[in-house]
């Protein structure tokens, strides 16, 4: 039997039985890009990209706005020619394929949904306008159309037009059209974007636990970090038009290839130091960099992640003297802010909340911080 | 979206002395305008506004205009969605030109066009020669008005669809082509319902001014009593004559046609809001 593809709220666990059953043995297939140029006018919108989106993995373009993206998607797509380049659905170029003949899904940021149509009409389209040798019968049709509603569990919805829904059950919907045709790749635009923040989490545990079902190679593109982190099997990551890195979410956060992705995963303290021989000198503590050996005097980025910075109340080996600036106890985690000797920006560290009661941490006390952890880029 | 009225404030002693000002001059300047051309249409009773409105001349004039009107308003149907189409979901070379151009007749005199139509379709213009040659006569004659009309009142459809599919945006036609829509499919089925309620807002205005335009007609009809006159040009007509009665009933006529797009208008505008709420 198959597992329920359900919402985070108070039906999540309930089981629709087979009603996954039939996606889940869809075909599907895999998307490469190769040399994939762009200009908008003078902006280059993608240089040079090349990418495989291997068979069934859910893979997020993550970037910040103007990164080329959402180009790269609506080129997959069809919606946008490349002015150089060729995309390949499972090996084939359909770089010149018809946007109505490439069968793929797409969800809009803004839905994107017919607002004179019903949700079930809205489901329907694609099944109605295919020509009459191949278009399902009328009943065939409804009982494809409840099946994918129950599929997003919107199955009392049918009858609503998309101004009656909320975001969440909008975006639903988009998916579930999107789904009618029998796509061979998903393609998601930003499709959390416009929903709160609560919604917006549960509903990318949803979409995740929705493409273990049916395994469809999907491509999803957002700007949020986290939420990258949390959908993708694998990630891309994109800055201005050109790839940063490839990787695993892990390998992503965990060993960022440059410093753009160390910079745009997650927050992080950046310190300007000297590399010699194997330790990066930040005033005079100093850091080890082993990767970076064979270097002998060279000017260097040292980054480091708050939540690797260790707090204590007296001075110790490689410790350096900093002042508490402000102090954030609402959360997981406490959020301190430290001024010091080193340099005049601030040092942001996380600590666990049990350290409130082992340090003085009200602002102006003395502290002192050691990076317990470090990834240094050389400069030039 | 539902626009509240509550927070406005209640008039102050200067605020109604602008509104007073405002009231008058809608009654002077429409209000009793109106009631007078009621008035003289009937000042010598029904008989002879009955007699008036069916006078051979009189109903060629509502003929013609009628028949220009019907042709008129499907051209610019036509030409306006397309040209709105174009605008709204192309980006093109020269697309500020296209845009520019449309908005020519707004900006033209309508004498001044009649004036080019007859300098060029006339029998010493440069077309014109050459179909009069092969038996075709434009000026003073319907084609002409036609022709005419048709320039004047082609902006008020494109002008009215444009910001519309503007903001509507084009998501929902790739949404639709992504799905497998072809062309018609996707005009017929997306396109066409979003926009329906802009589109005959759009053809009422254009009815209202091919049935009301006087100046470029007036230019190459050459006004053949029961043949070129229409409805406003006979109103002068009449006037000339001193047939003052006959003047306002035709005059009656355009104003009921103009009310009726009065009514028309308010009713479309308020649907059309409702069409614009996502």
């Amino acid at each position: 039997m198959n597992t329920a593809v359900g919402l985070g709220s108070g039906t999540s666990d309930q089981v629709f039985e087979g009603s996954t059953e039939r996606f889940s043995l869809r075909e599907t297939m895999s998307i490469e890009v190769k040399n994939i140029q762009k200009k908008f006018g003078e902006f280059k919108a993608l240089d040079d990209v090349s990418l495989d989106f291997p068979t069934g993995e859910l893979v997020a373009l993550l970037g910040p706005s103007g990164c080329g993206k959402t180009t790269l998607l609506r080129i997959i797509a069809g919606l946008e020619t490349p002015d150089a380049g060729i995309v390949q659905f499972h090996g084939e170029d359909a770089t010149h394929v018809h946007v109505r003949q490439r069968k793929v899904g797409f969800v809009f940021q803004h839905y994107a949904l017919f607002r004179h149509m019903t949700v079930f009409d809205n489901v329907a389209f694609g099944l109605t306008v295919r020509p009459r040798d191949k278009r399902p019968s009328k009943k065939e049709i409804a009982e494809r159309v409840h099946e994918l509603l129950r599929l997003v569990q919107l199955d009392w919805l049918a009858d609503r037009y998309p101004d009656q829904l909320s975001g969440g059950q909008r975006q639903r919907i988009a998916l579930a059209r999107a789904l009618a045709v029998e796509p061979k790749v998903l393609l998601l635009d930003e499709p959390f974007g416009a929903l709160d923040a609560k919604v917006r989490k549960d509903l990318r545990r949803w979409l995740r636990r929705l493409h273990d079902e049916l395994h469809i190679t999907s491509i999803f593109v957002t700007h949020d970090q986290e939420e990258a982190m949390e959908v993708a099997d694998r990630i891309v990551v994109l800055n201005k038009g050109k790839i940063e890195q490839i990787g695993t979410p892990d390998e992503v956060y965990n060993n960022p290839a440059t410093p753009f992705v160390y910079d745009f995963i997650g927050q992080v303290n950046l310190f300007h130091s000297r590399v010699q021989q194997g330790w990066a000198h930040i005033g005079d503590i100093k850091l080890p960099a082993p990767e970076h050996n064979e270097v002998h005097d060279q000017a260097a980025v040292t980054y480091v992640r708050p939540h690797d910075i260790e707090l204590q109340a007296g001075p110790g080996e490689g410790f350096i003297p900093a002042t508490v600036d402000s102090i954030s106890t609402a959360g997981a985690v406490l959020r301190i802010e430290l001024r010091h000797s080193l340099g005049d920006n601030i040092i942001h560290v996380e600590l666990p909340r049990s350290q409130e009661r082992l340090l003085d941490l009200r602002p102006g006390a003395q502290v002192y911080a050691r990076p317990t952890n470090s990834k240094v880029f050389l400069q030039g | 979206m539902r626009i509240s009225h509550s927070h406005l404030r209640r008039p102050s002693k200067s605020a109604w002395l602008l509104i007073g000002t405002g009231l008058l001059c809608v009654l002077l300047l429409l209000v009793l305008p109106l009631i007078l051309i009621v008035v003289s249409a009937f000042s010598s009773g029904w008989k002879l506004f009955v007699r008036n409105l069916l006078d051979a001349d009189m109903l060629a004039a509502i003929r013609l205009t009628l028949w220009v009107a019907l042709l008129t308003v499907p051209v610019n149907l036509v030409f306006g969605t397309l040209t709105a189409w174009c605008v709204t979901r192309f980006e093109f070379f020269g697309k500020k030109l296209l845009l520019a151009l449309v908005d020519t007749p707004y900006a033209i005199s309508p004498v001044v066009a009649g004036l080019c139509y007859l300098l060029l379709y006339g029998n010493q213009g440069w077309l014109g020669s050459w179909l009069d040659a092969h038996g075709i006569q434009v000026m003073f004659a319907w084609p002409g008005i036609v022709l005419v009309t048709i320039f004047v009142t082609s902006p008020y459809v494109a002008r009215e669809l444009i910001p519309l599919m503007q903001v509507q945006g084009s998501q929902e036609e790739e949404a639709a082509v992504l799905l497998g829509a072809g062309g018609w499919t996707l005009f017929r089925r997306i396109t066409l319902p979003n926009i329906q309620w802009a589109l005959i807002y759009g053809t009422v205005l254009t009815t209202a001014r091919a049935v009301g335009e006087f100046g470029s007609v007036a230019v190459v009809s050459g006004s053949i009593r029961g043949q070129t006159n229409t409805l406003a040009l006979q109103v002068q007509l009449l006037q000339q004559d001193y047939n003052a009665v006959g003047a306002f009933t035709a005059s009656l006529l355009l104003a009921c046609i103009a009310l009726l797009t009065l009514f028309l208008k308010v009713l479309l505008e308020y649907r059309q809001r409702k069409a614009l709420k996502v």
